[in-house]
């Protein structure tokens, strides 16, 4: 009889830290096969449809990293979270706030001096995601409650409430639908290029990622939220104000998500709906596993992944291959992920008996 | 409006409603049970559920025979629960994530084929859904009888299920296995219980509950399939173990209470009252947040839900 036993392995060298994520990609598109070749679609067809279509012209190219922009936003929230050991699924709900501060704020602040709107929109979105985080955060800091299912549960919270305004008092004038008015002009992200949606979110994504690459290698509070991640007790007795710093990270982690809300309602949307985000906090989730974390993974993970849901909408109309693929590839990759970090740490020895 | 919510046509709608809405839930929350008292967080739930919900209206819709559907449904469930099981018990892989995972593959991979079968015409196609079954004499009873007791089958096999399950755990020897393999694996290994196996076989029951559960939803109480059909239903399943202690009957109650929350929102609504139903539907999450505070403390929570077994690594 076959056994199957794990045993821990030596650390890898530091180069596998990109072989182990570019491996798991390739693993993924390759298992992806299945579901294109059952859908009945010639196999190469597929691929280079899914390519050409994110990457094959400008406009798709600029709207390749349109999708990147919230992406970017929530896989840095999940990765910086995670990093500490703070468990936030809630990237969703985080999001949701956001732009549900961003729609209050673009609609009914009309005293705010014009060119104050925006910085203001940004700043409390980032708040709000930031204050949604850390109703889990102070849970499970002060009470010990389980934050992936906070978390998770308070993404549907979020849901309901934006259902409650949406149904009552944010309503637009008139509608029967659940939609907000539209926000005002210039509470509008700017657009950054001609006929194109590429607008100031992505900047801000990259900076993002370098503020976050900052925070984590250059300042005592990113080396802080790292212990506080590897050893919660340790950190502790080494004198770090463990509840804190896990406060801040969750403020962090969660202003990071609000940013994404922001985004796509001020550059997108330009007025509240239930659906405004796809799922993208839980692809942040994929993302940040498949960045290994680290804010430079995120950026390149963030990217591959609105590749394959731009491209899909293309290899879709082509091939006929439903564009929900994109979301089974999402699905497969943190799956595959994770079995590649086992990989990093463990060995699969094959016994026989 | 008091005269019209306390009559008795209301109450014995609100009974049948209460009863349906949570029927999934009630088949979800013991399935999570299973898994969890054997020592595994299953949060494939909610995926699980949704590729339940899928596969057993597409094959009933292919094969006229709901019962058909709901047999490939728990099929299905059986299936992921075994890759859930493959990640999570044999790899030992963070039962966290690898639920998340086993989510997001399940809940593309169901609209994924529903697409693929199904197209997108303009008008979605439905079937034939179940018909509710008045048990004779008891549905004859005044004002309750009609509510409780004419219901679907799947309704009356849920609530059976919720004894067995309680017999099964808590009176059986097999139960007492599953329950020493959630508490303490290592012992479990010492008395000969294969730790592994035990994990599998409860994870793979209850993925088959979870897709009938689903199944419920595209062929009882509607009768089509719509890409937000669970809506959350698998998470508030997660929410009712922790919330009935990981016991099947208070788990179970907490699923009657959200299915009365939830039949209560929607004949105030069909009366034509605006009620801000989306405060109603963040109840039971929030009571559940409430439940999970001092949970850890607990007895009740299996010491060994969430860790991997790994003989070479005891003292974990």
């Amino acid at each position: 009889m076959m056994r199957l036993r794990i045993v821990k392995r030596p650390p890898l060298p530091g180069w596998a830290r990109i072989a182990i994520p570019v491996a798991a990609v390739v693993t993924t598109l390759l298992l992806s096969a299945i579901p294109i070749l059952v859908a009945g679609a010639n196999l190469w067809q597929s691929y280079y449809h899914l390519f050409r279509g994110a990457l094959g012209t400008r406009f798709n190219l600029l709207e390749t990293c349109v999708k990147a922009s919230p992406l970017i936003f929530t896989g840095l929230a999940v990765a910086f979270a995670f990093r500490a050991k703070f468990w936030n699924i809630g990237a969703e709900g985080q999001l949701l706030a956001g732009a549900l501060m961003a729609t209050w704020i673009g609609i009914y602040w009309t005293w705010v001096p014009k060119f104050l709107l925006l910085p203001l929109i940004i700043v409390a979105g980032f708040l709000a995601g930031g204050a949604w985080a850390a109703v889990p955060a102070l849970l499970k800091t002060r009470l010990r409650v389980d934050d992936v299912v906070s978390t998770l549960l308070l993404n549907y919270v979020m849901l309901h409430i934006l259902g409650a305004l949406l149904f009552g008092p944010l309503q637009q004038p008139g509608s029967s639908w659940p939609r907000s008015s539209e926000i005002m002009e210039a509470a509008k992200y700017p657009f950054l290029m001609i006929r194109s949606r590429f607008h100031l979110g992505i900047p801000l994504a990259l900076v993002a990622v370098f503020v976050l690459w900052f925070i984590n290698t250059k300042t005592v509070f990113g080396y802080q939220s790292k212990a506080v991640g590897v050893n919660l007790r340790a950190a502790g007795f080494g004198g770090i104000s463990t509840t804190a710093v896990m406060m801040k990270t969750a403020l962090l982690s969660g202003g990071l998500a609000g940013l994404a809300g922001v985004g796509e309602l001020c550059a997108l949307q330009y007025r509240l709906i239930l659906d405004i985000s796809p799922g993208y906090g839980y692809s942040g989730i994929v993302i940040a596993m498949l960045g290994g974390l680290h804010p430079v993974g995120v950026l390149f993970s963030a990217l591959f992944f609105s590749v394959i849901i731009v491209g899909a909408q293309t290899m879709s109309r082509m091939t006929g291959v439903p564009s929900y693929i994109a979301e089974v590839v999402q699905g497969l990759a943190l799956m595959v992920m994770l079995i590649f970090l086992l990989l990093t740490e463990y060995r699969i020895k094959v016994a026989r008996k | 409006m008091m005269r019209e919510i306390f009559n008795v046509a209301f109450i014995t709608g609100l009974l049948g409603a209460t009863l349906r809405m949570a029927t999934p839930i009630i088949f979800a929350t013991l399935g999570e049970i299973l898994a969890e008292r054997a020592g595994v967080l299953n949060l494939g739930i909610e995926g699980i559920m949704l590729m339940g919900a899928m596969t057993g209206f597409i094959y009933t819709l292919g094969s006229g025979s709901l019962w058909l559907g709901v047999l490939a449904a728990a099929l299905v469930g059986m299936l992921l629960a075994l890759l859930m099981a493959f990640l999570a018990v044999y790899l030992g892989l963070s039962q966290h994530v690898s639920g998340l995972g086993i989510t997001l593959f399940s809940t593309g991979l169901a609209m994924f084929v529903y697409r693929l079968k199904v197209g997108s015409p303009l008008v979605p196609p439905t079937v034939q859904p179940f018909r509710q079954v008045a048990i004779p004499l008891l549905s004859k009873i005044p004002i309750v009888g009609s509510g409780l007791f004419n219901q679907y089958l799947l309704t009356y096999v849920a609530l059976l299920l919720i004894p067995v399950i309680s017999i099964l755990l808590y009176k059986t020897h097999l139960g007492l296995k599953i329950r020493t393999v959630g508490e303490n694996p290592f012992a479990a290994d010492t008395v000969g219980v294969n730790v592994n196996l035990t994990r599998t076989l409860c994870l793979v029951a209850g993925g088959a509950l979870m897709g009938i559960g689903g199944s419920f939803l595209t062929l009882a109480h509607q009768n089509m399939f719509l890409i937000d059909v669970i809506g959350g239903r698998g998470w508030i399943s997660i929410a009712m173990v922790i919330f009935g202690n990981w016991n099947p009957a208070k788990g179970a109650l907490g699923a009657l209470i959200f299915g009365l929350l939830d039949g209560l929102q929607l004949r105030l609504q069909g009366l034509g009252f605006r009620v801000p139903f989306d405060i109603f539907l963040m109840i039971p999450y929030l009571m559940t947040i409430v439940a999970l505070i001092g949970v850890s403390r607990r007895a009740s929570v299996p010491a060994g839900l969430l860790k991997p077994y790994r003989r070479e690594e005891k003292g974990g």
